[in-house]
């Protein structure tokens, strides 16, 4: 029942009445009302546009959201009114819905976000009203389309990692720009057409004369030529269809399509012609097999994308082309038969019978004019006239529609071009913001030790360098913090900063001047804030270890079970690694935050204890992700490398 | 001779033709024929008709509802039907919502005539308002006055049998062909005798209205179903 119509429910009960002076039976009682509320007015707040309506309203379709008992989810008491965080413009579609009964959609709206609020307010899209379902429908398949043309071509790019040389070679044949050898083939066919139909034409051109006096066609005259020409085109075209023949996934489906159809159209003639040179009998169906080698100027429509919409195009007007060309026979019929009764008593006329007067109609309708068939009688000429005005009027009709049909599909296509080139672009950029949030983990963690570690040294003016982290940001690292501490392993973090700015914070008369110019980044002993490591968190501070090759310096590890000298703590370090890892690759720093480090790591933790991870701070935010310089892996005892200046490594072994 | 003769015919069929295209545009000048069977512009115009009640004030002294009451009334009303009047198409179209298994277009005709008491061919909110004021708040004599009405088809103060068939006939297509037990082919007839034996008392034939109340009000049933839609509203 509409719900329009419940408001003349009261009406049809009171008519009611009318039945009971001549009912049988007695009645079944009334449904008592029972919270019979007076209609109330409830406000709905929509992201702060305030709608009002009636509660009766909106009980009329008691299976969606507002009608329901769900809406008191977002019943707001301060304000006693229920506020969504939607969007206002479709609600306001939502909810004149509620109030005429028909659902309507905005042409401005889109697609996407109009079904996501229909959804959201649990509302069937089917219900849109007739006015509007048609634009809706064809927007949704609109965008369906678009979606899976890019699901499509990413696909295609896709670079699958086993394929076989079969599927290669397929692709290669259906996109050129794979592979530069697809790009040759792909030109080398196309020259060889376009010299096959060169040939052809000019072959027919007369070139010169022989004594006799007569004029030969070239094709005549450097017979040999020619056919040698012809040969080695025929060859190619044959060795390519054997050859997409060989890599098509179906064939089956290949012989079938329109292409391949076209191929062996091209080639066969030459092939026939060989067997049959000999034979006179056939020689004119030789000759008339010599008009298809013209087809192969349709293989041209695998070079050319317009080609082959034009094509797409008149077979998806199928319907337009054959309404004309019956329209146009019936009036052709129809005036030939008037001109010829109209001619019939002039003299001499041209138009001996009705299907002589066909080729004057078509020559007039289409307002060709010969002037080969004239009309000579008044009539004839009156007639005459009215089928050349009726002729222009009865083409122009179905070509617009044949036009518009190509122009959309064509301006589809380039769109379509157009979106797959713009989507590199698009992602890389989208990839530089995801890299650079990751990496906000990192710094954030970076900033975490920091803190720790000046909270401990109390030196109070490095704190302008902690970033206000939002409480998100912040929930966000220390979830990730506590996957650390379940798995025992840790993120690399990567950070040449750090290690200066730790450096210069304690025992800088350890540093060797040298080594802070050359910025060296190689390991400094980092204080982790881990329980596992009791005798390193009671580090009072940072430690620095400077690089390791500059036997000049020397490690201070206060209260560490370390030695205090750099040697015995490069060795206590090795150990360290030769117990955790068997894997000097481990060295490999990694500032992403991807399953890559997790993998990477694991092989290091074989249930042994200790565990040793590399962190590498990432770089500050001036230098890109992808500028970022790693050191080279160095050798499993020494956890010594010479970095290249700009990447410092800090390592933490996680006791 | 032969030449002359075929153009001449030629120029005869031109003649001919241009003739019959003149006669038909004439015959179309003068309404005789329509070529183009557009009634929608009709129907445009019919919808521009537009009727406005009259005051709150009036109708709540007139009829038995309170302010409220009319509206809820006006609203729902004016809803359904935005130019204000209900014509027999759109009550027929409300009606037959609320029946979907029959045919309820019969009955609705009857009593869209019931509600049209100025017998204008539309219903207006004054109208609606009047006739549910006498179903829902007017006393036992009013509504059985009104179902009397309703029944009197011709509005001559007898109720005939034909007229009672009639109606009926209404009701039971209003119930439509899924039924239990199914529908017997007399059963309006049937219904009908019993109502005449029960409501003739003079056996005349026909029903008046004194002989209408008279039996309703010995009827107990009769009496407590007319109470049954009081709080519709």
């Amino acid at each position: 029942m509409a719900a329009g119509v419940a408001a003349w429910l009261p009406f049809a009960r009171a008519a009611a009445i009318g039945w009971m002076p001549v009912a049988n039976c007695p009645m079944p009682l009334a449904p008592a009302d029972k919270n019979k509320r007076q209609d109330e007015l409830i406000i709905l707040n929509v992201s702060g546009r305030r709608f009002q309506t009636w509660r009766t309203t909106l009980e009329r379709y008691p299976d969606t959201l507002l009608g329901s008992t769900e809406k008191e989810f977002f019943f707001n008491e301060d304000t006693k009114e229920y506020f969504f965080d939607r969007d206002p413009e479709v609600f306001r579609c939502v909810l004149n819905f509620y109030r005429t009964g028909k659902l309507h959609y905005p042409r401005y709206e889109c697609i996407s976000a109009y079904d996501d609020e229909l959804a959201f307010y649990g509302i069937l899209p089917e219900i849109i009203g007739d006015c509007c379902y048609e634009e809706y429908k064809d927007r949704k398949r609109e965008n369906a389309e678009r979606l899976m043309d890019d699901n499509d071509s990413e696909n295609n790019q896709e670079s699958l990692p086993s394929l076989s040389f079969r599927q290669t070679m397929w692709r290669a044949f259906e996109n050129p720009h794979t592979s530069t050898l697809a790009l040759v083939f792909y030109y080398v066919t196309g020259f060889f057409i376009a010299v096959s139909v060169i040939t052809n034409v000019v072959e027919t051109v007369p070139c010169g004369t022989v004594p006799g006096n007569k004029e030969l066609p070239c094709g005549e005259r450097y017979a040999v030529a020619f056919f040698c020409l012809d040969t080695a085109c025929v060859m190619i075209f044959t060795v390519e269809y054997l050859l997409r023949l060989f890599a098509a996934p179906s064939r089956y489906r290949f012989i079938r399509s329109v292409m391949s159809i076209i191929d062996v159209v091209a080639i066969m003639p030459y092939y026939i012609g060989l067997v049959m040179t000999n034979n006179e009998d056939v020689s004119g169906a030789f000759v008339t097999l010599r008009v298809f080698r013209v087809f192969r100027i349709f293989k041209f429509s695998r070079h050319s994308q317009g080609l082959r919409i034009l094509g797409y195009t008149l077979k998806s007007c199928a319907s337009e082309l054959g309404f004309l060309l019956f329209s146009l026979t019936m009036a052709i019929i129809i005036f030939a038969t008037v001109m010829f009764y109209a001619e019939k008593g002039s003299s001499a006329s041209k138009f001996t019978s009705i299907p002589a007067s066909f080729w004057y109609t078509i020559v007039t309708m289409t307002t060709l004019g010969y002037g080969d068939m004239v009309p000579k009688t008044i009539a004839g000429k009156i007639f005459g006239s009215i089928c050349s005005l009726s002729g222009v009027l009865v083409i122009a009709l179905p070509v617009p529609v044949i036009v518009s049909n190509f122009s959309r599909i064509y301006h589809q296509n380039q769109r379509a071009d157009k979106r797959r080139a713009q989507k590199k672009a698009r992602l890389a950029r989208i990839r530089v913001a995801k890299t650079g949030s990751s990496n906000a983990y990192l710094h954030s963690k970076r900033n975490g030790l920091l803190n720790e570690a000046l909270e401990l040294t109390g030196s109070p003016e490095d704190e302008h360098l902690t970033k206000t982290t939002s409480l998100i940001e912040s929930q966000h690292h220390h979830l990730l913090h506590c996957l650390e501490k379940t798995t025992g392993l840790s993120y690399l973090v990567d950070d040449p900063l750090l290690s200066v700015r730790t450096s210069t914070i304690k025992n800088h008369e350890f540093i060797d001047e040298q080594m802070f110019e050359q910025n060296c980044m190689e390991s400094s002993m980092q204080n982790y804030p881990s329980t596992r490591s009791p005798s390193l968190s009671s580090h009072p501070g940072l430690t620095t270890s400077c690089c390791s090759r500059r036997s000049k310096k020397t490690t201070h590890l206060p209260n560490s079970n370390l030695p205090a000298t750099r040697l015995r703590s490069m060795q206590e370090l090795s150990t360290i690694h030769i117990q955790g890892s068997e894997q000097p690759s481990l060295t490999t720093s990694r500032s992403s935050l991807n399953l890559k480090a997790d993998d990477g790591l694991r092989p290091n933790c074989k249930g042994s204890q200790i565990t040793t991870a590399i962190i590498s701070i990432p770089t500050p935010p001036a230098l890109t992700p992808e500028g970022e310089s790693r050191p080279p892996p160095s050798s499993p005892g020494s956890t010594t490398n010479i970095p290249p200046i700009g990447s410092n490594i800090v390592k933490v072994s996680a006791l | 001779m032969l030449t002359l003769e075929w153009e001449s015919e030629g120029l005869q069929t031109v003649g001919i033709v241009v003739i019959i295209c003149a006669s038909l545009k004439l015959l179309h000048l003068l309404g005789l024929i329509d070529f183009s069977e557009d009634s929608v512009e009709d129907e445009m115009e019919m919808a521009t008709v537009r009727h406005r009640p009259e005051a709150l004030e009036l109708l709540e002294a007139q009829s038995k509802f309170t302010k409220k009451e009319l509206q809820i009334l006006y609203r729902g009303f004016k809803n359904e039907c935005p130019s204000g009047v209900v014509n027999e198409e759109t009550f027929k179209e409300i009606y037959s919502q609320f029946f979907p298994q029959g045919d309820s277009t019969t009955y609705a005709h009857f009593l869209f005539n019931a509600f049209d008491t100025d017998h204008n061919g539309s219903v207006s909110f004054e109208d609606f308002v009047m006739g549910l004021s006498i179903l829902l708040r007017g006393t036992v004599q009013e509504k059985l006055n009104w179902a009397f009405n309703l029944y009197d088809i011709n509005k001559d103060g007898y109720i005939t049998k034909e007229e009672m068939l009639d109606i009926m006939k209404a009701i039971y297509d209003m119930m439509g062909k899924c039924t239990y037990p199914v529908l017997k082919e007399d059963a309006p007839r049937q219904h009908v005798e019993t109502f005449f034996q029960k409501m003739d008392k003079n056996k005349d034939g026909v029903v008046t209205i004194d002989e209408f109340i008279e039996s309703c009000q010995k009827d107990e049933n009769i009496m407590r179903s007319m109470q049954l839609f009081e709080n519709v509203i």
